[in-house]
């Protein structure tokens, strides 16, 4: 009996593996809540780009910081990691075959703990008691339930971090000398970097509750600041790895193919993972208090993650070239033609992997360090991030949505949904196109981030920026109107679209290759080297940082 | 394939290589480096300690000059500043109250200025004309309007 049955596990596993209902409101609930936020955000980010560009003005009652406070926190934080949870917790169901019944409840307690946290995030930046934006670098001083509400919101993060390392044992456990399933295999890389990513972060703030109350006096800016970095940055690779997730197992079972070589797959999984939280200095490169030697070291650091980002393109794109020959593309190019760029569940996620050439190309001009110095702070970061995330990561989001929803709320995509899907992505790809490309130049003349208002006082310089802000406006409006159309299929597919049943399309090895080498599941050992990196990276910069420390800065509120 | 991968991988490491060489000559041999000052100072005494106690335009040599600079919410102190073309100046600044940035742009100079440390950053204003000064950090509901200029005469 147990043999055939790891058989067809082996060779077959969508035949018996699935979502189980349960675990489908699970990732539905957390769906729901990222689609919520996406609107919200977007509605804020159109404000943002409108007053900017001094199309509107906003009313006296809410100001320009607030808004773009709640527009980082909301897209950056709740949009990506409830979308995050809820596509994760799917795959885990689906290729375990179901969440142990404790796993689920830890992941509906993060749930609860997550909406606490965001009604006491959001209820702060309206009163405009937090218009500290995302980044609340002391010594700004936002309310303390600002801060309390984060906590909530990272112990839910780690409510199902802790859900996945149990599933994770206890499936191990039970399938001794097997390899873990693709799929959980990335879920266990992302969940262990979101710990670890979250741990400086915390540790901040919760030295500024008490220092926001009044009951410790002063606070160490510099090193609240290297420790949020140590989060905000590594968080960006915990999408990127969520999004390789499909692209490299989702997106070969769509056009037709299989997966490339487990075995370099879960290299660049273990890569990611203990070469990443280090990055998070190239925020830091024209700081005080910094020595250069240390600046330099950690350009090296952050363009380490070139290497497995390298290895992601020639495995993709040897994916496609193989199955679009095997589908009869030929010639040099003749392979491109055979793949489905009709079908929103490809193209979108496509388009999401060749902006990654230029967001990666923009990102080694910022961890530069004299490059650095031109854009730091400008809208070109503002542009460079937008690319990142909001095309390369936001979009293969979008594309998983139009097979993950109408699986786990078994329904159907129908083929008018999927065209409205395509249209969706092309909008925003032109929406993004024209905001991020305007904000890169705009941002080499050196246009500032964060600023509604860039007329000083007519100065010359100033006023060549202004054409360039116009052009994010209507950049910002076609990224409204996709926005609404995506929100829209989501909903539309969860609850209204036909019932019946959707493939979860995950690709499956080549013929004859050799299974993945079990000594990739030594997560001991990866967390291990992880610590020694964050080691190696931290210790002599913070331990600066607090034994040359100047007195500290009292909370200060200047909104 | 196997071989194709290996090419890719060994070009794209060599290329990383080289661009880490040039990053490098040019932050040690070229003096290049991003602004790092390492001084400290207490950042509720700024007006009582040297040199900011004394904020302005200082010349310290044949065409050269140091602006000690305070930055707080939301203005520049001093403010309108002038300097002969050619004139190197260094920049030796801190804030008194948040974090600010201290861009001129057109120029490279960009540097953060943050409470409690100080930070030095310099520049030779070859080009006469008028250079906007602003702050590229969030520092409050007046951000848009910290600013001020640099005329080179
Ligand atoms: C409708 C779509 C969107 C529009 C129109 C939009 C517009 C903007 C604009 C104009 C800014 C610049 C504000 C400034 O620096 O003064 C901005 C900042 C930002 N956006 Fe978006 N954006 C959109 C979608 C997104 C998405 C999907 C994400 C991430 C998932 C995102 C993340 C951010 C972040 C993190 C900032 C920086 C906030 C800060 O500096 O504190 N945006 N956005
Ligand atoms: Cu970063
Ligand atoms: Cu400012």
């Amino acid at each position: 009996m147990e043999q055939p049955l790891k058989e067809t596990i082996r060779q077959n596993p969508k035949k018996i593996l699935g979502v189980n209902p349960d675990d489908a409101k699970v990732a539905l609930a957390y769906l729901s809540v990222s689609f919520v936020s996406l609107l919200i955000g977007g509605i804020l980010g159109l404000l943002q780009g409108l007053e900017r560009a001094g199309l509107m003005q906003l009313p006296s009652w809410l100001n320009y910081y607030q808004v773009l406070t709640a527009h980082g926190v909301l897209l950056l934080l709740v949009f990506t990691a409830t979308f995050t949870i809820g596509y994760q917790y799917a795959n885990l169901s689906h290729s375990f075959g179901g969440l142990l019944a404790k796993v689920r409840k830890l992941a509906w307690i993060g749930f609860g703990l997550m909406i606490i946290g965001v009604v006491m995030v959001a209820t702060m930046i309206i009163l405009n008691e937090a218009s500290v934006l995302y980044t609340f670098y002391p010594p700004l001083a936002a309310h303390p339930v600002f801060y309390i509400g984060l906590v909530f919101v990272v112990l839910g993060i780690w409510s199902c971090c802790f859900g996945v390392f149990i599933n994770y044992r206890h499936w191990r456990k039970n399938h001794p000398g097997q390899p873990t399933p693709i799929l959980a295999f990335f879920a266990m890389g992302v969940f262990v970097l979101w710990l670890f990513a979250s741990v400086g972060v915390t540790i901040e703030v919760l030295t500024l509750i008490p220092w926001s109350m009044g009951i410790i006096e002063t606070t160490n800016v510099m090193v609240g600041r290297t420790l949020f970095w140590w989060f905000g940055h590594t968080l960006v690779n915990i999408w990127y790895l969520v999004a390789t997730s499909a692209w490299y197992v989702i997106v070969p079972k769509i056009i037709g193919g299989h997966h490339f070589k487990e075995k370099l797959i879960r290299l660049v999984v273990i890569l990611l993972v203990i070469l990443n939280i280090p990055g998070g200095f190239h925020h830091q490169i024209i700081d005080p208090a910094i020595s250069i030697p240390i600046k330099y070291l950690h350009v090296f650091m952050s363009l380490a993650i070139a290497v497995p980002s390298l290895m992601t393109a020639f495995a993709m794109f040897a994916v496609f070239e193989r199955t679009g020959r095997k589908l009869g593309g030929k010639g040099l190019f003749g392979w491109l033609k055979k793949l489905p760029w009709g079908d929103v569940r490809f193209l979108a996620p496509m388009i999401a992997m060749i902006s990654f050439i230029p967001g990666g190309a923009g990102g080694i001009v910022n961890t530069s360090n004299q490059l650095n110095q031109v854009i730091h702070n400008t809208m070109w970061v503002v542009g460079h991030f937008h690319v990142t995330v909001g095309m390369s990561v936001v979009m293969t989001f979008f594309g998983i949505c139009y097979w993950l929803i109408p699986y786990l709320a078994k329904r159907v995509l129908t083929p008018k949904m999927s065209k409205i899907g395509v249209i969706q992505t092309i909008i925003w790809t032109i929406g993004m196109t024209i905001m991020a490309g305007s904000m890169h130049i705009a941002g080499l003349f050196g246009d500032p981030r964060r600023t509604s208002d860039t007329s000083y006082g007519g100065h010359e310089i100033a006023a060549s920026w202004m054409s360039y802000e116009l052009i994010f406006g209507i950049g910002a409006t076609f990224l409204m109107i996709a926005v609404i159309i995506q929100v829209y299929a989501v909903f539309n597919m969860m609850f209204f679209a036909p019932k019946g049943h959707t493939e979860f399309p995950v690709a499956e090895p080549e013929e004859g290759e050799e299974p993945a080498p079990m000594w990739t599941e030594r997560w001991g050992l990866w967390i291990v080297l992880l610590l020694a990196v964050v080691a190696m990276a931290y210790v002599v910069p913070i331990a600066d940082m607090i034994m040359n420390a100047p007195p500290g800065s009292p909370p200060i509120k200047t909104w | 394939m196997h071989r194709l991968e290996e090419i890719w991988m060994t070009v794209s490491v060599g290329i990383l290589i080289i661009f880490m060489a040039i990053v490098g000559y040019q932050t040690f041999s070229l003096g290049m480096g991003p602004p790092s000052h390492a001084e400290t100072i207490d950042p509720q005494k700024v007006e009582e300690t040297a040199p900011f106690d004394d904020p302005g335009v200082k010349k310290i040599g044949d065409n050269e000059y140091e602006v000690v600079m305070t930055l707080q919410s939301f203005a520049f102190n001093p403010s309108n500043i002038e300097v002969p073309a050619g004139a190197k100046v260094t920049f030796t600044m801190t804030a008194m109250d948040v974090t600010h940035g201290f861009q001129l742009p057109g120029t490279n100079i960009n540097a953060m200025v943050m409470p409690g440390h100080i930070q030095k950053i310099s520049h030779t204003f070859d080009e006469p004309g008028e250079y906007l000064i602003i702050c590229n950090e969030y520092c409050g509901v007046g951000h848009q309007a910290m600013s001020t200029t640099i005329t080179v005469k």
